[in-house]
């Protein structure tokens, strides 16, 4: 009987994985197991949760070294006979993906949403054309390897699992970690937040970011922006970027100031349930995807809105 | 040093129109995609300071040789060109692309975009770093030689890993590790005369392996959208409060 292996060194990844899992095994039965490299506390929680986790410790292995726990991975999913491995869609994740699926032979896919079953063939969900498109695609080998985005899952739920020690004959790893460094201070989620202000190259003055945030305290949002506001103007950090190379989020509600709506910033959230957008344009992108749309200059309206709202 | 950059041929993304949910691919020019232009730009730099080759390597379609222009401008000295099917499986293009270096010979480094403007897959260059059995780095938003050996910082979510490989070596780079230069009308002109070399798959001496992965549909998202246009700010404000979204004090 095949079964699944799941990994992540993020434990609240791994329990998304799980959930992930456990409905994929609904149409491929087999058994769950988890791998916890060098993170004896992953391995309890994982368990705590009802996973069968193996937990591999060996000084030796680093995770920063892609080639090693790739290794490990495929070292145990073949001592367990799996047949699909999933992984987070995340930048440590995709990374390892393309290496697992090479080297196991798998047919591979990553930033993948969702899955539904058609005809007995599961059908995997991912954006493509740099997101302006929605790719179903299956995967056609014996051996699975799906990276699934952070959130595409609810963390699962349960108890009882088990914890066994994996040990492994490691080769040195060839790439050195000299140092980690935390990313400075900004830990806003802004993928949690049900309500997102949303700020665009359309804010013209660095100063007017005073309206925008009376405006999200009113609202009890999260400040969030397009991609130039962080990555060029550096008003904003890129934690708070939507879109394709940012954060893909679900809010209740975007409030969404002076962003023309490309695509590769509107697949980050085409999928709020309401959209308010401000724009000086009255053909820009945005509005096609909006339910409210104001036409105005942010320069005033901005401070007008933070002002009615207060 | 010898470098070779990986660079995907696709559609202009901006230039794509949406017809009944299909996107409409018809007279969209193809150029490379941001990010690889990115990976180009690092490559450029290194040989700047340290001295060597840069090889643009692609797999596509016959009008590559156009496409790759591009990046000869932009400072390649040389490109390899593999034609084939466009539809290439990530599995397809790495064997490709590791074929091509094989064939290149003396390489020390091979540069990919940590994702492809179209698919976006990430996977590509880790195939490649497997197929060869090369130590690699992704999403690297700084790139330093250190005699035979490189120190590169891997950005992920929320930490920075400052890491020291050893070459030959295969790393992957953000949009941020540069601003990637626009070249100018005589680079334009010269590419022309930059060498190219133009390969099929029998001539890389392997076979194409078959997809691991089959797409069922590709189509644009629904997008059902009020679309009510309101005409002051007092309205926003009662739409705001209409639709439950009111100030929260
Ligand atoms: C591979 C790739 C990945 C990318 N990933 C992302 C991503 O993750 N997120 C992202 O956001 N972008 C991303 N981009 C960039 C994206 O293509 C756009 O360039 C970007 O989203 C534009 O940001 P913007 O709408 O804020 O700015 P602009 O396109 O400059 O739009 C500004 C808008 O504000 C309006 N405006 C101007 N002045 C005023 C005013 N005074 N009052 C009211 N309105 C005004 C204008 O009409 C316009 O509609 C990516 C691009 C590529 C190639
Ligand atoms: N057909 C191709 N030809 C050359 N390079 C490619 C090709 N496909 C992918 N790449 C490289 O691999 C990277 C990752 O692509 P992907 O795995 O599709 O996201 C790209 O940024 C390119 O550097």
């Amino acid at each position: 009987m095949a079964g699944i292996l799941i990994f992540s060194e993020k434990t609240k990844l791994a329990l998304e994985l799980a959930s992930a899992a456990s409905e994929l095994s609904a149409v491929n039965p087999g058994e769950i197991h988890a791998l916890c490299i060098n993170d004896p506390q992953e391995a309890e929680e994982l368990s705590a949760r009802g996973l069968a986790v193996y937990s591999l410790e060996s000084p030796g292995l680093s995770t920063a070294d892609t080639a090693g726990t790739a290794a490990a991975l495929l070292a145990l999913a073949n001592k367990l006979g799996v047949d699909t491995i999933l992984l987070s869609s995340d930048r440590r994740g995709k990374e390892l993906a393309g290496r697992v699926a090479e080297a196991w032979e798998a047919g591979c896919l990553t930033d993948v949403k969702g899955f539904s079953v058609q005809d007995g063939q599961v059908v995997f969900v991912r954006n493509a054309l740099g997101g302006a498109t929605v790719a179903t695609q299956i995967i056609k080998t014996d051996r699975k390897l799906i990276a699934f985005t952070p959130r595409a899952f609810a963390p699962l739920e349960g108890g009882g699992g088990s914890i066994l020690p994996f040990e492994l004959e490691i080769t040195a790893p060839s790439v050195k970690v000299l140092e980690v460094r935390s990313k400075a201070g900004d830990v806003v989620d802004i993928q949690g937040a049900e309500r997102l202000v949303i700020v665009g190259q359309g804010v013209e003055n660095q100063a007017d970011l005073s309206f925008v945030e009376q405006l999200a305290k009113a609202l009890g949002a999260e400040i969030a922006c397009s991609k130039p506001v962080a990555s060029d103007k550096k008003w904003l950090s890129e934690e708070r970027i939507v879109g394709l190379s940012g954060k893909i989020c679900k809010p209740e509600a975007a409030i969404i100031l002076g962003v023309s709506g490309q695509v590769q910033f509107t697949v980050g959230i085409r999928e709020a349930q309401v959209i308010f957008s401000i724009n000086n344009d009255e053909n820009a992108y945005m509005n096609k995807i909006s339910d409210y749309i104001l036409v105005a200059d942010l320069k005033d309206a901005l401070p007008e809105l933070a002002k009615a709202l207060a | 040093m010898n470098i070779v950059v990986a660079m995907k041929q696709i559609p202009d993304l901006q230039q794509i129109r949406i017809r009944n949910r299909q996107p409409v691919l018809d007279d969209v020019p193809l150029t490379f995609g941001n990010i690889d232009k990115n990976a180009l730009e690092a490559a450029v730099q290194l040989k700047e300071a340290a001295g060597g080759q840069v090889i643009v390597v692609c797999a596509g379609t016959q009008e590559l040789e156009d496409t790759v222009k591009e990046a000869l401008a932009a400072g390649a000295d040389e490109a390899r060109l593999v034609v084939c099917d466009p539809a290439l499986e990530s599995s397809q293009s790495a064997r490709l692309i590791a074929a091509a270096v094989q064939q290149i010979g003396a390489v020390d480094l091979i540069l990919f975009g940590e994702g492809s403007g179209d698919n976006y897959s990430s996977q590509v260059s880790s195939r490649v770093a497997q197929i060869l059995g090369l130590p690699q780095v992704g999403y690297a938003n700084n790139i330093q030689v250190e005699g035979s050996s490189l120190r590169v910082t891997r950005s992920l979510e929320d930490c920075e890993e400052i890491l020291e490989v050893p070459l030959p070596a295969v790393v992957s780079v953000t949009a941020d590790i540069n601003e990637a230069r626009i070249p100018s009308v005589t680079q334009i002109l010269k590419a022309g005369r930059k060498p190219k070399e133009t390969w099929d798959i029998g001539q890389l001496g392997i076979a194409l392996p078959a997809p691991g992965v089959e797409t069922i549909s590709n189509l644009a998202p629904e997008t059902e959208r009020k679309q009510v246009m309101v005409k002051t700010v007092a309205d926003l404000v009662k739409a705001l409060e209409t639709e439950g979204f009111g100030g929260r004090g």
